[in-house]
């Protein structure tokens, strides 16, 4: 099992860091990330391993999303289904 | 492996373009709970509905949070109230709806449909009493839905049902007067209603369903408009298909959602009903995409075409996506709910006539259309007639629902708020259908019905 989070805006220092460390306390295992800065857009897609996480995902993504308020930036931490659904056959 | 592009493609869809999923309902069986004691019966029936839908709302915000996905109501359609109350010695169907009420407050839904009565070929026990206390039971509760089967493609059409819901709609509107006519908004006249149907105002569970079941009703019209606006000169060919891979996609978003809620409540998963349901938000208007298609406005010549041909690029890309489909699957159409349709309708371009074509080749009918207060019965009546018989003759579900707006004129404004929107009141013709309608008895099924 595994979830995708995706961060979008501002560029800041230390975005990584913070939500790496989200997923650390979970004990969510970050398997891939990707991210490019675009003048000052920070865009990133972070794949983790949800399988043996010592919470609910319920709670990792309620994390999450403060995280982003907290940040000003668009945080969406999302089970990967809704993707292999959506866009395999 | 999952791509960006596909990653970025979702949030979009759903950030930006209103993309949800419109509604889990849960079907519940009333029939082992049908007994000539009412007290004892409204027991049973509180005590079921409550017993299996206990979690449901609390599975749609897990789900929500899981997926990123927007659930918008959670929902519960039961069996036929008609069926129910027809046993009890005392003939008090409102009871039934206050009950209802009270499960609908303590599980947390949004809606229970099923206050219904099945009249297509004509009246049992039960049903006389049932219709005769909907606007009481539509006045005296605020999450209980109501619709009433006065056709069918099989049987024909029960011209006595639909003269007496032309007088329940205008009763109906008369009694909620204080509160925006919210009665009728509420109730539904069908044509060869369905069983499964998650929807409201509309929904009942049917009789040949299971005990329980979990339907799910997607949405997405900004997803649909903004997946056409990115092919300005598309011929029609590329445009269904660009319409269908769509359909696809949030489909199987519904079919996730869906499988994922039965599998939570142990209940097993039903269908997924293929909808573009609009919401007066901007930018999640089935209108919209009806001109992003290319007519300045929803409602000129031109539209009926347009909307054939989403409904059908809707329903043939979304077959795949699902294993089981159902309800109403299609477009849906209701002015008073759709930014769009509401703009068209107070420029006065998007007319009743127009509607009524458009219905020929969408999955519902006249819905959410507000009328004047003054309307006679007998014309709601035979408003009722000509939407039914388009179903019953082109063998597709048809329903109708206006709304009089009591003490307004042509021109003035209905308003409901959130889901339900607001509605400019809408011309209809004059002059009086009256003694077509009072001649009752059945209009006769065509010729196809008696394929079998």
């Amino acid at each position: 099992m595994r979830a995708v989070i995706t961060v979008i805006g501002k560029d800041n220092v230390g975005i990584l860091a913070k939500v790496s460390s989200v997923c650390t306390k979970y004990n969510a295992n970050v398997i891939e990330v990707t991210q490019s800065v675009l003048q000052d857009m920070f865009a990133m897609i972070m794949l983790a391993d949800i399988s043996s996480l010592n919470d609910d995902f319920v709670k990792l993504a309620d994390e999450m999303t403060a995280l982003g308020d907290e940040l000003k930036l668009s945080i969406h931490t999302m089970h990967e289904d809704i993707f292999n659904s959506m866009h395999k056959i | 492996m999952l791509n960006a592009y596909d990653i970025l493609e979702t949030i979009r869809m759903i950030q930006d373009e209103c993309l949800d999923i419109r509604t889990i309902t849960m079907g519940i069986s009333l029939l082992d709970c049908i007994d000539s004691d009412i007290d004892k019966a409204c027991d049973k029936v509180y005590n079921k509905i409550v017993s299996k839908a206990k979690n449901l709302v609390k599975t749609g915000e897990q789900i929500e949070k899981e997926y990123g996905i927007p659930i918008i109501n959670k929902r519960i359609s039961v069996t036929p109230i008609a069926m129910i109350s027809a046993a009890c010695d005392k003939k008090d169907p409102v009871r039934f709806a206050l009950t209802l009420q009270k499960a609908a407050d303590q599980c947390g839904v949004n809606f229970i449909g099923g206050y219904s009565a099945l009249v297509q070929k004509g009246f049992s026990a039960g049903d006389l009493e049932l219709i005769n206390s909907i606007p009481e039971a539509l006045s005296r509760t605020s999450n209980i839905c109501s619709s009433v089967n006065v056709g069918s493609t099989r049987t024909g059409i029960n011209m006595d049902a639909v003269a007496l819901m032309g007088k329940i709609v205008k009763e109906s509107a008369i009694v909620t007067a204080d509160r925006d006519c919210i009665g009728p908004a509420k109730l539904v006249v069908f044509c060869n209603a369905v069983e499964d149907n998650p929807f409201m105002a509309g929904a009942f569970h049917g009789v040949g369903e299971p005990d329980c079941v979990i339907n799910v009703g997607v949405s997405g019209p900004g997803v649909v408009r903004s997946a056409v606006s990115k092919y300005p000169d598309a011929d029609i060919s590329q445009i269904a298909d660009v319409i269908k891979k769509t359909a696809f996609k949030i489909t199987r978003m519904g079919q996730l959602v869906g499988s994922r809620a039965s599998e939570m409540l142990g209940v097993p998963f039903g269908i997924v009903d293929l909808s573009l349901a609009p919401t007066p938000a901007v930018g999640d208007s089935v209108a919209y995409i009806l001109e992003e298609l290319g007519l300045e406005t929803c409602g000129i010549h031109g539209t009926t075409a347009a909307l054939a041909l989403l409904n059908d690029a809707v329903k043939k890309g979304g077959v795949m996506a699902s294993s089981h489909i159902g309800g109403l699957s299609g477009a849906f159409i209701p002015v008073s709910e759709d930014a769009g349709m509401i703009a068209a309708a107070e420029s006065g371009v998007l007319q009743l006539d127009k509607l009524e074509a458009m219905t020929a080749v969408c999955s519902v009918g006249l819905d959410m259309i507000v009328i004047p207060g003054e309307t006679e019965p007998s014309t709601i009546s035979a408003i009722i007639a000509d939407e039914a018989c388009i179903g019953m003759v082109n063998n597709k579900t048809t329903a109708v629902r206006v709304i009089p707006a009591i003490g307004k004129k042509e021109g003035d404004v209905l308003e409901f708020g959130g889901l339900l929107g607001s509605g400019p009141v809408m011309k209809i013709h004059s002059g009086s259908a009256a003694k077509f309608i009072s001649r009752g008895g059945r209009l006769p099924a065509p010729m196809h019905s008696v394929k079998k």
